[in-house]
């Protein structure tokens, strides 16, 4: 059945109550920090600021601490609760969205390393142009996930499946055009496979965007749709309001 | 009285099996007590060899709807009912059915146990008394063999002729069970049958239930949500005496099709 995101202040038990949407809140802040790493590692990149780089590689440790204090208080939610319907479902939807945001932070910290040892080596960066669309992509879609998320949103989510798709073609023309100047000039090697980690982490954020919005469209809708070719999703039943 | 033609199901949250395959066929069921209704229009089918829980706030006719299944509502004059309830396909409130026989093939188990004042043996022994024609030796082994199903066999063999008040609160279910099942009921009726009872007895009682289902069909009725998520097959929730939404258990806990169940099994408020 059906959710919206004000089913869940209707609890008998207030308390209850309180925590669902404690969880809810700490995973919104959790998504805006990593929000925020993915945009500071970019900025780090294009701005060439080395001490930008360097926080958002610090500031990976407290991504993981958030995760895994969501994760404990989910167990004790499940322990203590025994939760059912959209309750469950959007206690198992926080546990995995905050695996994928972790993994995101991880991302993000992938791209200020990478950017760090460009900025080191301070030699012009070709393939900026790339990382910069591609980014502005994945950053949206995730943006657009976590609302989703926030407002239990399926057609936003629904959207995000779809702009994945989009974000590994561009992906794919990016890495053929970095290879074409791997090629004109061997001395841009080490630089061009900088860059292409730096896309490659970026793609990867956009799957987990992708995964978030698949989790969003679990917890309203309680239809599991991972690992299901995007033309068999029915999106009339996704979208439709009761 | 015969039962329309066509069995009349089924909306999207009221799950149907084939007439072959279920035990009981309830159709079109109203009860009233002094013309005060307490069920109104359920039609539902039991299948059969699973476990079904009925579920529902206080006063919503599950206890009601249970207790129609093997005609106990016959002992109060104020109870008038329409509709139908066909067991293996037979109406039981045909003129030619016989209750005392109907009780054996759909068994009663309630939430306080009620042994006998009598030994452990006698008790189970008792149901069959009432039967007659049994060799002494026949009636050992079938009070030995519901002793086993009911899992307590290990815990009292040596005490047989032990009253059945020596024994604690979970055993005494256990025995109650034993009793029940030495019959050979076709259908074990189970009314709270684990709210008195401390975890782990009750966790006993819910492996038996589930260990039983191999033999006979089971029907639970309970207004603890996690039990029958636990031990049932199938859940119907009823309220205010209508049945709402019957699907298989693991749907109806993760996601119900209604608001209305929804809001029940999450303990929201209406």
């Amino acid at each position: 059945m059906d959710i919206t995101s004000d089913t869940h202040s209707q609890h008998i038990s207030r308390q209850f109550n309180q925590e669902l949407e404690a969880l809810k809140t700490q995973l919104m802040t959790m998504g805006g920090l990593v929000e925020q790493q993915v945009q500071e590692a970019i900025q780090a990149l294009l701005e060439g600021d080395s001490r930008l780089a360097e926080k958002v590689r610090d500031r990976d440790r407290d991504v993981n601490a958030m995760q895994l204090k969501i994760d404990d208080e989910c167990t004790r939610v499940l322990a203590r609760r025994q939760p059912a319907a959209s309750d469950l479902r959007l206690v198992l939807a926080v546990i995995r969205a905050t695996a994928d945001l972790e993994r995101i932070g991880d991302e993000a910290s992938k791209i200020a390393r990478n950017a760090l040892t460009l900025i080191d080596a301070g030699n012009n960066v070709r393939g900026l142009v790339e990382v910069r669309h591609i980014s502005e992509h994945v950053r949206r879609m995730l943006r657009d996930a976590l609302t989703a998320f926030a407002r239990f949103d399926t057609e936003l989510a629904l959207q995000v499946v779809h702009e994945d798709d989009s974000v590994d073609d561009e992906y794919g023309s990016a890495m053929r055009s970095l290879m074409t100047f791997m090629m004109e000039d061997s001395r841009a090697i080490g630089p061009v496979l900088n860059v292409m980690w730096i896309l490659r982490a970026l793609e990867r954020v956009g799957d987990h965007a992708d995964n978030l919005a698949e989790y969003v469209i679990y917890l309203v809708k309680g239809l599991d749709i991972r690992h299901m070719d995007p033309a068999q999703i029915d999106e009339d039943a996704l979208t439709r309001k009761e | 009285m015969t039962l329309p033609s066509r069995f009349r199901p089924a909306s999207d949250s009221i799950i149907d099996f084939p007439a072959e395959t279920s035990c009981f066929q309830i159709e079109g069921l109203g009860l009233a007590y002094g013309g005060k209704p307490a069920l109104r229009g359920i039609s539902l089918r039991v299948p059969r060899h699973r476990v079904t829980a009925f579920i529902g706030p206080s006063g919503c006719g599950k206890s009601t709807l249970l207790r129609a299944l093997n005609r106990l509502h016959d002992l109060n004059e104020e109870v008038s009912h329409e509709g139908w309830v066909l067991l293996e396909g037979q109406d039981i409130h045909a003129p030619d059915v016989a209750v005392d026989e109907l009780r054996r093939r759909v068994g009663m188990v309630f939430q306080v146990p009620n042994p006998f004042p009598m030994s452990i043996y006698e008790n189970v022994a008792f149901g069959l008394r009432l039967q007659g024609g049994l060799t002494r030796r026949r009636m050992d082994d079938i009070v030995e063999w519901a002793l086993h199903a009911a899992a307590l066999w290990d815990e009292v063999k040596d005490r047989l002729r032990a009253s059945a008040w020596s024994l604690s609160g979970g055993q005494q279910q256990r025995l109650v069970i034993a009793r029940s099942l030495a019959v050979r009921p076709e259908v074990l009726l189970l009314d709270e049958p684990a709210s008195a009872l401390d975890p782990i007895s009750t966790l006993k009682i819910e492996e038996l239930i589930r260990s039983l289902k191999s033999q006979l069909t089971l029907i639970l009725v309970t207004h603890n949500m996690q039990q029958a998520a636990r031990v049932s097959d199938y859940t119907a929730f009823l309220q205010d005496g209508e049945l709402v939404e019957y699907a298989p258990t693991d749907t109806l806990f993760t996601n119900p099709s209604l608001r209305r169940t929804e809001n029940y099994i999450t303990g929201r408020m209406a």
